[in-house]
C-alpha cells in the first residue's frame, strides 16, 4: 500500500485531494491508477516528474517497484545548470 | 582552506590533489576548444537574426546575398521541417522554432536566416544582405507587462496550466506551480514578528568566455560529423537531430574542449545551422557566435518578481511563508520557475506556507540553465527576509537558520523525507570560521545567507579497458567543464588499486561510448563517477577470477587489494594488474567493463556564506573585503577542484548581486551586450575567498559523493545584500545592487 | 579586400603569412599561423583571452590589425615553455588548479608573464590589478593570483 502525496498543482484534477493511500506494484501501475481516478493526471505525472519513493528521488521510474507502505511524492522534473 | 571530514576511510587516491589530466594541454594552448578545429575546404557561417523584439516575418529575399562573392549555402527556416505538422512535442517544437524562427520572430536576436561563405568577411557581407520584411508587433519586457491585462501576446495558444478552473482566453502564462502545507492565517496569527517584502531580479547570463562554436562536416547521405563544446554532446547529437528530422544514429558529434557553461550549453544554437548549411554547400562549415550573440540571442536566466512574506516567534520559531513568484521564461516557455517553487523555503522546516509560481514567456531570449536554475533568485529574496527577522527579534542569524533548519527526517516542503544531509553543518561551519567575529571597520558590514540545492543523477555510461602492461583507459561520455576528468581517474585508482599517474580517462564521442546526459546538474562525480565504479568492479570481480583460473582454485579464495589478486591464505605470491592484463589472453581475453546507469542515491547539497562589505557612502561603490563558503560536499574526490567550483559560485553570485544585469531599451534591444557594459567581477573586484569543505557523506553512493558544481551560487546575493545592509543600514530588494541605485538608497535613507 | 603577406617573429621564429587588409592579428594568428591557443572570447579588448605579448608589450590581438605587426616581435602561450620544460607561470597553475575550463587560461599566462617581467615581487594588490583586464568565469580569481605569486616566488629564487 503506498500512501501518496499529491502537489497542490495537480488539485485542479484531484478536486482538492492532496493525499490518498492506493495499491500498486510499480510507479507506472501507480500512475494508471490514479489517471483512472482522476482522468488526466496521469499524462501530467508521466511528462512532468520525477518520483520521490520513500525519499529517494528517481527519474524514469515507470518500472520502478514500490516497496511496501511505501511514501511517494510526485515532483517537478528538475533542470540543472 | 579548511576542511571538516566526517569519518574518512583512509583512502589513497580520492581526496588528493595531484595534476589534472587534461592540464597540460590546457596551459600550453594545445587543447582544442569549439572554435579551433580547422578542416580543410572550410567555410566560414554568419547568422541573419531579428532586430526587432517581436514581428511577424512577411518576406526573407536571399536573393541578393546568394549572388554575393564567396557565397556556398543559404538557409531560411523552410530548410527544415515543421515540427508542428510533424506531430513534434510541444519542447520540441519550441527548441526548433529557437534555432530558427518560423512565422514570427519572438525576440531581439532571433534567428531568421544563415549563410555559408570562403571568408568570415564575405559571410557576413552576404548576411547583411539578406532582406527581411518585417510587421513589428508590440512586446512585452517583463513579468508585470506580460501578466497585464490585455498585454500583447506570444503565443495566441498558450493556455496557463496548473490553473482550476482552466483559463478560457490565452495569455502569456505558461504555467502556475504550488506547494503549500497547513494554515496559513493560523501561522501568521501565532507569528510575533511579520515581514513582508517584494524583490525583483534582473537577467543575467552564465557568462562563459567562450561563445558557442560549431563545426560541421556533412556528407550528401546526410550522414555529418560535428566538432562542438557542448555539456552533452549527446543532447547535441538528439537536438540537432530532431531539428534537422533526421535519426541521431546519422550524426557523429566529438565534444570539443569547453570553455564554460554553467547550464548556457545544455541547448542547441548552431549546430543544426551548421549541419544545414554544410549539406547545402558540400563542405565544413565552421559557425561560431561573437560576443554580442551571445548576449542578444543564447540563453540567459530569468529576471523575476518575488513577493515573501514570512512570521516568526520572538522565540525563534518560523511559524508562515508566503512566496509568489514570477519568473520570465523569454520567448517560448520553460522558466526555472518549478525548481524555485521548491527550493525557495526548502531549507527550512516551516510548519504552514503557500508558495505560488508563474512561467511568463516576455520577448527576450529563450532562458536556459544557469547554476542552480531558479534557486538563487528565489534564495536571494527568502535568505534577506530571514535576516530582517533575525535582527527583528534579536537573534544571531546564523542561530536562527540553526534553529528552524532542515535536518535528516525532516518533511522537505517540496514533500518527501530528507535522507542524511549536511546543512546544519555547513551553518556550524561558518559559525566557527574566525571571519565570523573578525573586526569591522567604518562603512563595513557583514551578512550571512544559506541555500539549497537538489542535483541530479540521470543517465551515464562509461567504460574501463586495461592496457596489456596494467595500465587504465576510463572512457566517458560527460563532457569535462569542471576537472571531471581527474574525479574519475581517482575513483578508478581508488578502485583498481592502481597509480592515478597510470589511468587515462578520456571523454569520446558519441560513437564511442554509451549514452550519456548532460554535464550539469552536479551530476557527473555522482553518477558517471558511479558508472566508472561499477564498471572497475566488474573488472575486479573479473581479475580475481582469472587469479582463481591461474592457481586452480574457487574464486572466493582471492581477494583483490592494494592492487594486486592476493589468496585469502596467503599461499600464492600475489597476482598484480600488469601480471594478469599481460597475460589475459590465457585466461579469458581483453579485460574490459562498460556500466550505464540511470543514477540513484542523488544526495542534495546546502551551503551557508559569510559575507563582508565595504560600502563608500559617498560612490554607492561596494566592495566585498572577505569571504567565506561552507557547503557539504558529502565526499570531496578532488578537493582542489571543489574548492574551485565553490570560489566560482560566489564569484558569479557576486556579480549578480552587484552589477550584472541586462539592460534593454524600450523598444526591447538590448544596450549592453558587451563585455564592457555587462560587467562581470575582475580580479581587482574580489578578495581571497576562502572554502570549507564540509563533508557529511551521501550514504548512498559508494563514496559519498554529493554534487557540487551548482549550490554554491544560490546564497551570495542574499550574503551581499546583508553586508550592505549591515554596512550602510539600506535594504536593497532590486538586483543589482549597483553603484547607482545603491547611492539613491543612501540618499533616501539620509532625508 | 586583398591579402598582404607579413612576416614577423612569432615565439621565435621568423614566419610569413597572408592576411586580409582589415582582418584582427587574433584572426590571423588563429586562422594562417594555426596558433589556436589564443582564443576569442568578445573581439572587442574586453576580456584579455586573446592576450599575447606584441614588441613587448601586452595586448589584445583582436585590437592589432594584422599587417600592423610586421617586422615585430610576438610571444604567444605556445611560445611561453622551452621545449618540454615548462615556463614556472605554467607548472604553478597546473599544481595550483589555476585553471576550470582552460579559455582564459593562456590570455592568464601571457598577463602574469608581463607582468613578473617587469615586477618580479608584485602584492597581492598589484597582481590583482595587473589581471584585471583578463575575464575568468570559473575561478573567482583565488587560485589565479596564488598561483602568479608562487611563479614570482619561484622564480626569484632560482
Amino acid at each position: 500500500m503506498a500512501r501518496v502525496h499529491l502537489s497542490a498543482g495537480l488539485r485542479d484534477l484531484t478536486g482538492g485531494v492532496a493525499n490518498i493511500e492506493i495499491e500498486a506494484s510499480t510507479v507506472g501501475r501507480l500512475i494508471k491508477s490514479l489517471d483512472q481516478m482522476f482522468p488526466g493526471i496521469g499524462s501530467r505525472l508521466s511528462e512532468g516528474s520525477s518520483v520521490a519513493i520513500n525519499g529517494e528521488i528517481l527519474t524514469d521510474a515507470e518500472y520502478e517497484k514500490i516497496p511496501a507502505s511505501a511514501e511517494i511524492h510526485f515532483l517537478d522534473i528538475l533542470q540543472g545548470g | 582552506m579548511m576542511a571538516v571530514i566526517e569519518e574518512n576511510p583512509g583512502y589513497k587516491w580520492v581526496g588528493t590533489r595531484p595534476i589534472r589530466p587534461d592540464g597540460l594541454e590546457k596551459i600550453t594552448g594545445k587543447a582544442q576548444f569549439g572554435a579551433d578545429s580547422i578542416l580543410p575546404g572550410m567555410l566560414y557561417g554568419s547568422v541573419v537574426r531579428s532586430p526587432h523584439a517581436h514581428a511577424r516575418i512577411l518576406s526573407i529575399d536571399m536573393s541578393v546575398a546568394k549572388s554575393m562573392p564567396g557565397v556556398k549555402a543559404v538557409i531560411t527556416s523552410a530548410d527544415f521541417p515543421d515540427l508542428a505538422l510533424n506531430g513534434g512535442s510541444a519542447g520540441d517544437i519550441d527548441m526548433s522554432n529557437n534555432v530558427m524562427a518560423r512565422a514570427k520572430v519572438l525576440y531581439e536576436g532571433h534567428v531568421v536566416a544563415a549563410v555559408a561563405a570562403n571568408t568570415r568577411e564575405q559571410a557576413k557581407a552576404a548576411a547583411d544582405a539578406v532582406i527581411v520584411n518585417y510587421e513589428v508587433l508590440p512586446h512585452v519586457l517583463t513579468v508585470d507587462e506580460a501578466m497585464a491585462d490585455n498585454a500583447p501576446l506570444l503565443h495566441d495558444g498558450m493556455y496557463t496550466k496548473g490553473i482550476d478552473p482552466k483559463p478560457e482566453k490565452p495569455s502569456n502564462v505558461a504555467s502556475r506551480v504550488v506547494h503549500e502545507r497547513g494554515d496559513l492565517d493560523k501561522g501568521f496569527a501565532e507569528a510575533d514578528l511579520v515581514i513582508e517584502r517584494e524583490y525583483t531580479t534582473k537577467p543575467v547570463h552564465q557568462g562563459y568566455i567562450e561563445p558557442h562554436a560549431a563545426v560541421a562536416d556533412a556528407n550528401s547521405d546526410g550522414r555529418a560529423h560535428i566538432w562542438c563544446s557542448s555539456q552533452g554532446h549527446f543532447q547535441m547529437r538528439a537536438h540537432t537531430a530532431t531539428v534537422l528530422g533526421v535519426s541521431p544514429g546519422t550524426i557523429k558529434v566529438t565534444a570539443a574542449e569547453i570553455g564554460g557553461g554553467f547550464g548556457g550549453k545544455t541547448v542547441v544554437y548552431l549546430e543544426p545551422l551548421a549541419v544545414r548549411l554544410s549539406q547545402r554547400a558540400g563542405r565544413p562549415v565552421k559557425l561560431v557566435m561573437d560576443r554580442d550573440e551571445v548576449f542578444r540571442a543564447s540563453g540567459p536566466t530569468s529576471g523575476t518578481r518575488i513577493k515573501v512574506k514570512m512570521g516568526v516567534t520572538n522565540e525563534g520559531q518560523l511559524t508562515a511563508a508566503d512566496v509568489w513568484m514570477g519568473y520570465e521564461a523569454g520567448a517560448f516557455s520553460g522558466s526555472p520557475v518549478g525548481a524555485a517553487g521548491m527550493t525557495v523555503i526548502a531549507c527550512y522546516d516551516i510548519p504552514n506556507f503557500f508558495v505560488e509560481g508563474f512561467d511568463v514567456v516576455v520577448n527576450k531570449p529563450r532562458v536556459a540553465a544557469y547554476r542552480a536554475p531558479g534557486a538563487p533568485m528565489a534564495a536571494f529574496a527568502v535568505e534577506t527576509v530571514m535576516d530582517e527577522l533575525a535582527r527583528g527579534i534579536n537573534i544571531d542569524p546564523i542561530d536562527l537558520r540553526l534553529q528552524n533548519a532542515v535536518v535528516e527526517g525532516t518533511q522537505a516542503s517540496y514533500g518527501p523525507k530528507f535522507p542524511r544531509i549536511g546543512f546544519v553543518e555547513t551553518l556550524e561551519a561558518i559559525k566557527n570560521h574566525p571571519q565570523y567575529t573578525a573586526e569591522l571597520g567604518p562603512n563595513q558590514g557583514r551578512g550571512v545567507a544559506a541555500g539549497f540545492w537538489f542535483n541530479a543523477g540521470m543517465n551515464s555510461s562509461a567504460t574501463v579497458h586495461i592496457n596489456e602492461n596494467g595500465t587504465a583507459t576510463v572512457v566517458v561520455g560527460s563532457p569535462d567543464i569542471g576537472g571531471s576528468r581527474q574525479s574519475m581517474a581517482l575513483m578508478a585508482a581508488e578502485e583498481l588499486g592502481i597509480s592515478y599517474e597510470n589511468i587515462k580517462p578520456v571523454v569520446a564521442d558519441t560513437e564511442t561510448v554509451g549514452f550519456n546526459d548532460v554535464t550539469g546538474g552536479s551530476r557527473v562525480t555522482l553518477a558517471t563517477g558511479a558508472a566508472v565504479v561499477d564498471a572497475c568492479r566488474v573488472i575486479t570481480a573479473d581479475l580475481r577470477a582469472r587469479a582463481a583460473k591461474t592457481w586452480d582454485v574457487e574464486i572466493d579464495d582471492v581477494e583483490w587489494v592494494d592492487g594486486q589478486a592476493q589468496h585469502v591464505d596467503g599461499s600464492q605470491p600475489p597476482l598484480s594488474l600488469a601480471d594478469l592484463a599481460g597475460k589475459s589472453g590465457r585466461t579469458g581475453g581483453p579485460i574490459s567493463a562498460t556500466a550505464s546507469l540511470n543514477a540513484r542515491g542523488v544526495g542534495a547539497a546546502f551551503s551557508t556564506q559569510l559575507c563582508d562589505v565595504e560600502v563608500d557612502p559617498e560612490t554607492g561603490i561596494t566592495r566585498v573585503i572577505r569571504y567565506v563558503s561552507a557547503q557539504d560536499a558529502g565526499r570531496a574526490i578532488s578537493p582542489a577542484y571543489v574548492e574551485g567550483q565553490m570560489q566560482g559560485g560566489v564569484a558569479q553570485g557576486i556579480g549578480w548581486a552587484l552589477n550584472e544585469e541586462y539592460i534593454h531599451n524600450s523598444s526591447g534591444v538590448m544596450e549592453n551586450a558587451s563585455f564592457l557594459d555587462y560587467r562581470i567581477p575582475v580580479a581587482s573586484d574580489l578578495p581571497m575567498i576562502d572554502t570549507v569543505i564540509v563533508e557529511v557523506p551521501n550514504p548512498a553512493h559508494p563514496y559519498g559523493v554529493r554534487g557540487v558544481g551548482e549550490v554554491g551560487i544560490v546564497p551570495p546575493m542574499a550574503a551581499v545584500a546583508n553586508a550592505i545592509s549591515d554596512a550602510a543600514g539600506v535594504r536593497m530588494k532590486d538586483l543589482p545592487m549597483s553603484p547607482v541605485k545603491l547611492l539613491e538608497a543612501l540618499n533616501e535613507k539620509g532625508k | 579586400m586583398s591579402r598582404r603577406h607579413i612576416t614577423a617573429t612569432i615565439n621565435g621564429d621568423e614566419v610569413d603569412f597572408l592576411a586580409e587588409e582589415g582582418s584582427s592579428l587574433l584572426n590571423a594568428l588563429r586562422d594562417e599561423v594555426g596558433l589556436t591557443g589564443v582564443k576569442e572570447g568578445c573581439g572587442t579588448g574586453d576580456c584579455g583571452s586573446c592576450s599575447v605579448l606584441l614588441n613587448d608589450y601586452l595586448t589584445c590581438a583582436c585590437l592589432v590589425f594584422a599587417p600592423e605587426v610586421e617586422g615585430g616581435t610576438i610571444v604567444t602561450v605556445e611560445g611561453l615553455a622551452n621545449g618540454g620544460e615548462l615556463h614556472p607561470l605554467q607548472q604553478c597553475f597546473l599544481e595550483g588548479a589555476a585553471l576550470q575550463c582552460g579559455i582564459c587560461t593562456p590570455g592568464f599566462l601571457m598577463a602574469a608573464k608581463a607582468l613578473l617581467d617587469r615586477n618580479p615581487n608584485p602584492t597581492e594588490t598589484e597582481i590583482r590589478y595587473a589581471l584585471a583586464g583578463n575575464l575568468c568565469r570559473c575561478t573567482g580569481y583565488d587560485k589565479i593570483v596564488r598561483a602568479v605569486q608562487e611563479a614570482a616566488s619561484q622564480i626569484r629564487e632560482a
